[in-house]
């Protein structure tokens, strides 16, 4: 006789939860007419960006190559002492379509130049299309941040900064002086 | 200069027992405890030591606790590399204050260290990254300015970024005290040292290229390098033998994305140790030439006045074939700078008596000679380990610093090993090298150089003699003479050459490891005769005397071994139409004999087969050119001057249609004979063991050559033997712009090392290993990782085969062909060649850091027959020689023999032989009269 009840209830409060729905607003995502939010580090696609010189910030130093755990990242460093006078990547690959956006590279680079960003759109219908070059990942802009600037760190000399002009460096020893 | 090496020799062996953090070890008891700690694994960290320049204790980063006894519970602090090893000594590597002693040092060495990692070179394979992490500092507390040094310009080879040096006095310690440099020091004064030069300027001494594995950090990078530059871990890399002089010196040469990135050192004790000459290091890149042939080409129509064009491979084959089957003769002319293999694969193909040297007929004659010298005496030829072990040592007529470097770094050595007697007497370890020098002080062992051209290397001879081939040998014969008094003797010797050659051989006779070097460069036979007298009557005195003959190239011995016939046969068997077909291997016939016989002798030839790697004036002429693999490209084996047989295996697969010589000439064969039978001779070769097994019995010398290396068979754990290492990058991605399938790895059919970065990772004979890497040692120094005891042999080293030993236990009757007193003439002069580190090897010429080193051609005479020709020094002259006409720098001297002339004409080819004759008068055509003209 209780069971009976029970069941009886249940079944009502089912139906009226169904009832009460069919008048809710539904809770569908329009995409793509409408956007889904992605948090600024959500690990999305990947681009190369600038300093706030608007420099590439790539030194080409291959960590991200080494960090990456399918190995789809290649480039080649170059070094232009007539236009740069500091070392950047000839080429940079990503192969997207074996990138896994684990982010590995972004967390090697020493320079903050690769970024992963919140877009996921990168479907294809031919793989060689997923394909990224240089040109292809490099951003008008620092990406996520804003101040770093490698070379001002770095105690090498570029062709806008001379040997100590660096943050917190001293100015060029005078071997020739024997002062204490 | 004193080093762990020198101390396995000598005094005979005692162990000790040490015990290090209560485990006990046994250990060599002449080393120090660095040294000791490190041969048995375990991880010291260290800057300032080097296993072949011994300890100054400079840098504190090697400290450890020493205890008095097991009941000393306190301890105190050592430097590792200063404490010598005894028996029952008990120090602690891991205790907590020495760790953080270690750990200060570091964090104060690294305080004005730039935070420029990621732009360094040396990141990656940096002893300073790896003693940093080893140590575990890993959090700059230093918030101050840092000290930045300005750069130099330090020419072609390296890079020089003094930001980043920790002051470990490495690199003046190698060039100043090693290596004999005199343009690299150190200035300043307290926290603001430089090391670098007085000022920016190319640095001149020949090993300047240690410097970048020297350096424990970035201060000195190769620039050649970083002009393709790619991390360590990136390259794809195989043992190399050096090819650019006859030393063959052990390189590790690495590879990525079809180009050659560099060459490193290659440890192996009996040859070149821990360091190569700047040709050898940087002489690679002509892999990567412009005019690197990359597709076989045929010449259109049999058409002489058309130019070979491209064509596939296999239509060039039947070409062939059809051409070697309706030739009414074939001659095949080999090469001193082809691999083995090749050699005997031209040879099997052509058949002995067809088969040709491909070696002027002078340098044939010198050849023989240094081969019948070798094998008939009882004296053995000296390895560059010997030499550097070596207590006098006589030098006739070569100059080693230009036609054999690194044995001139091995005689810097040797003259330390007379004056290490008085630091034994002392009871200084040798490895002490403060002390040592300050026993040694200025001492130098015997070192006689005989020559007709004057170098630094000059400096530190015990004597230098100048003279005129003839003259050089007269005073061989005349040392061997006062050696062994039945010895021919040498008729009206001047005074001071009397005196001379006494003094020679009382130093010879006194010494218990005497060398003696001559070589092919002089191009006297009288010489090496001469030294072999020498050496010979050393031998008698009971002495272990040791002979060294440089020769012309990498593999001059290995070609001198198989034998074969004369340049001229070949061109009289063309004359004469013997034969209408020619094959040649990889070598320019240009650089062998004079121009309008080897004009005649291509146009005369019906059909010319080239097999080449460059262009040059022989591919020119080629009806069909095919393209062959360099060294770095391909498996073979060179035999060094020494006699040593040694392997080097293909780094990369190269682009286009690039086989290996012996492979093209084993497809030449089958394309040949396609219906006649092809189960015997070179078709039968299918992949390298083929080539191995039938160049061992190509001639009895040759017998062993099959134990240099493991066969293409050989498996660890049933494994090959990786080329790339286990973090390599960009497998997916590095083709992607071109296919993104990626295809598998290319299978290697000819060696058991694969390219790929799969495979067996772990102890190796050492032919296998190509690079060296340790957990936690990055840098080229984890070779202390792979040795048993720092400093000696690798573990299972197998450091190449010995060609030649001596059988015979008396020598042989002595050379009595003394020649007469050279004479000057009246209105000729002697024109000899002379070598030159950059500009002499054909090969090394097409790197472009080497082009740039290579010196203005010149014509050197003595000062008193510049004044009879009536020439400046420095002027400039027209020398006309066999109807060529060569511009020329004139430099007079002291030292060049009265009465020649030494030529240098740095890349371009000498049209005529040297030594030879000539009216200067006549070739001569100074500016002024040119301008009258």
């Amino acid at each position: 006789m209780m069971n009976t009840w029970t069941y009886a209830r249940n079944l009502v409060v089912g139906l009226w939860i169904v009832f009460k729905r069919t008048f809710a607003k539904p809770v569908t995502v329009q995409y793509p007419e409408e956007r889904p939010y992605l948090p600024p580090r959500w690990r999305g696609r990947i681009v190369l960006t600038r300093d706030p010189d608007g420099e590439e910030r790539c030194v080409a130093c291959y960590l991200c190559s080494a960090a990456c755990p399918v190995d789809c990242i290649a480039l080649q460093a170059a070094d232009n002492p007539d236009a740069h006078e500091r070392r950047y990547p000839e080429f940079f690959r990503i192969n997207f379509s074996r990138c896994i956006y684990c982010g590995m590279c972004e967390e090697a680079c020493p320079t903050n130049a690769i970024q992963l960003i919140p877009d996921f759109e990168q479907s294809e219908y031919a793989r060689r299309n997923l394909v990224y070059e240089k040109e292809d990942l490099l951003i008008n802009g620092t990406g996520k941040y804003h101040d770093y600037n490698f070379y001002r760190v770095a105690g090498v000399r570029t062709r806008d900064k001379d040997k100590g002009q660096g943050a917190n460096e001293l100015s060029p020893v005078d071997v020739r002086s024997l002062m204490p | 200069m004193a080093s762990q090496a020198c101390a396995t020799e000598g005094v005979g062996l005692t162990m000790a027992t040490i015990i290090v953090d209560n485990k006990s070890y046994t250990v060599d008891e002449r080393q120090n405890l660095l040294a000791a700690c490190l041969g048995h694994g375990l991880n010291v960290p260290y800057f300032c030591w080097h296993p072949a320049m011994g300890s100054v204790g400079a840098c504190r980063q090697c400290a450890v606790k020493q205890f008095k006894d097991d009941r000393d519970q306190s301890g105190r602090l050592v430097m590792s590399c200063m404490t010598p090893v005894t028996n029952g000594t008990r120090i602690s590597i891991d205790d907590p204050e020495a760790k953080a002693f270690r750990a200060s040092v570091i964090e104060w060495l690294m305080v004005n260290h730039p935070h420029d990692c990621p732009v360094c070179d040396e990141g990656g394979e940096c002893h300073l990254q790896d003693m940093t992490v080893m140590t575990g500092h890993v959090y700059r507390r230093y918030r101050f300015p840092k000290r930045t040094h300005r750069n130099q310009s330090l020419g072609p080879f390296i890079r020089h970024e003094m930001n980043r040096c920790i002051q470990c006095y490495r690199c003046v310690r190698f060039y100043r005290d090693y290596a004999g440099g005199r343009d690299l020091n150190v200035f300043g004064s307290h926290d603001a040292l430089y090391f670098g030069r007085e000022q920016d300027g190319t640095l001149e001494n020949a090993f300047s290229g240690n410097l970048v594995e020297v350096c424990p950090t970035g201060v000195f990078t190769d620039k050649t390098f970083f002009h393709h530059y790619t991390r360590k871990w990136d390259l794809q890399s195989a043992q190399s033998i050096c090819s650019h002089c006859s030393l063959g010196c052990n390189t590790t040469a690495s590879e990525r994305s079809g180009i050659l990135r560099r060459i490193t050192n290659r440890f192996n004790s009996q040859v070149n140790g821990y360091f190569l000459c700047d040709r050898g290091r940087f002489g690679y890149e002509y892999v990567n030439s412009d005019k690197r042939i990359r597709h076989a080409r045929v010449r259109p129509d049999q058409n002489r006045t058309k130019s070979a064009q491209p064509q596939e491979a296999s239509e060039v084959l039947n070409i062939i074939g059809e051409r070697l089957r309706s030739a009414h003769g074939l001659i095949g002319i080999g090469s001193p700078r082809a691999s083995l293999e090749a050699n005997v694969a031209l040879r099997t193909l052509v058949g002995p008596q067809q088969f040709i040297l491909g070696i002027n007929e002078h340098e044939h004659q010198l050849l023989s000679k240094v081969f019948n010298v070798l094998q008939t005496g009882p004296v053995p030829s000296a390895s560059i380990h010997d030499a550097e072990q070596a207590d006098a040592v006589l030098v006739l007529g070569t100059d080693l610093l230009n036609e054999a470097p690194r044995l001139a770094l091995a005689l810097l050595q040797s003259i330390r090993q007379q004056p290490m007697e008085r630091v034994d007497e002392l009871k200084i370890p040798r490895w002490d090298e403060a002390a040592v020098r300050n026993a040694v002080q200025n001492r130098r062992g015997p070192l006689f150089l005989a020559g007709s051209q004057r170098t630094w290397f000059h400096d530190y001879a015990t004597d230098s003699y100048f003279a005129a081939p003839d003259d050089i040998a007269r005073l061989g014969f005349a040392v061997a003479e006062h050696i062994a008094p039945d010895a021919p003797t040498v008729s009206d010797l001047p005074d001071n050459v009397t005196i001379l050659a006494r003094r020679v051989a009382k130093s010879l006779s006194g010494a218990q490891r005497p060398l003696i070097i001559a070589g092919t460069g002089s191009g006297s036979l009288a010489m090496i005769e001469a030294a072999a007298n020498v050496a010979w009557a050393l031998h008698r005195q009971g002495k272990q005397s040791r002979l060294s003959f440089v020769l012309p190239e990498c593999n001059s011995t290995g070609l001198a071994l198989l034998g074969g016939g004369r340049l001229q046969d070949a061109f009289d068997s063309i004359s004469q139409g013997k034969a209408d077909t020619v094959i040649v291997l990889e070598n320019n016939l240009y650089r062998r004999a004079e121009e309008e016989q080897v004009d005649a002798f291509f146009d005369t030839a019906h059909t010319v087969i080239v097999i080449d790697s460059l262009e040059n004036r022989t591919t020119a002429k080629a009806d069909v050119l095919l393209p062959t693999a360099t060294a770095p490209e391909s498996d073979g084996t060179f035999v060094s001057q020494e006699g040593r047989a040694q392997r080097f295996y293909q780094v990369f697969i190269p682009e286009g249609e690039i086989r290996e010589s012996w492979r093209w000439l084993s497809e030449l064969a089958r394309a040949a004979s396609q219906e006649t039978d092809v189960d015997r001779g070179v078709a039968t070769w299918h992949n390298y063991d083929d080539a191995v097994s039938a160049t061992a019995r190509a001639a009895p010398e040759l017998a062993h050559t099959g134990k240099v290396a493991p066969s293409a068979s050989f498996r660890l754990m049933g494994q090959k033997i990786p080329r790339q290492s286990d973090r390599c990058s960009g497998r997916t991605s590095l083709i992607a712009h071109l296919t993104v399938h990626e295809p598998p790895p290319p299978v290697d059919h000819d060696s058991p090392l694969g390219f790929t970065m799969e495979g067996y990772r772990g102890p190796l004979p050492s032919p296998l290993i190509s690079q060296f890497w340790a957990p936690g040692w990055n840098s080229i120094q984890a070779v202390n990782t792979y040795q048993d005891e720092v400093g000696g042999p690798l573990r299972d080293e197998m450091p190449g085969v010995r060609l030649i030993e001596p059988v015979a236990t008396q020598a042989p009757a002595w050379f009595t062909a003394i020649p007469h007193l050279f004479q000057p003439r009246s209105d000729q002069w002697l024109l000899l060649a002379r070598p030159a580190l950059f500009g002499s090897d054909e090969l090394s010429n097409q790197s472009s850091a080497i082009a740039e080193r290579i010196a203005q051609p010149f014509l050197s005479l003595h000062l008193s027959d510049g004044a009879r020709l009536s020439l400046d020094d420095h002027s400039m002259i027209d020398l006309t020689l066999q109807g060529t006409t060569y511009r020329l720098a004139v430099h007079l001297d002291p030292y060049t023999p009265v009465g020649t002339a030494g030529l240098f004409l740095g890349t371009e080819v000498s049209s005529g032989q040297v030594p030879a004759w000539v009216d200067l008068f006549k070739a001569i055509t100074t500016e002024q009269q040119r301008r009258v003209a």
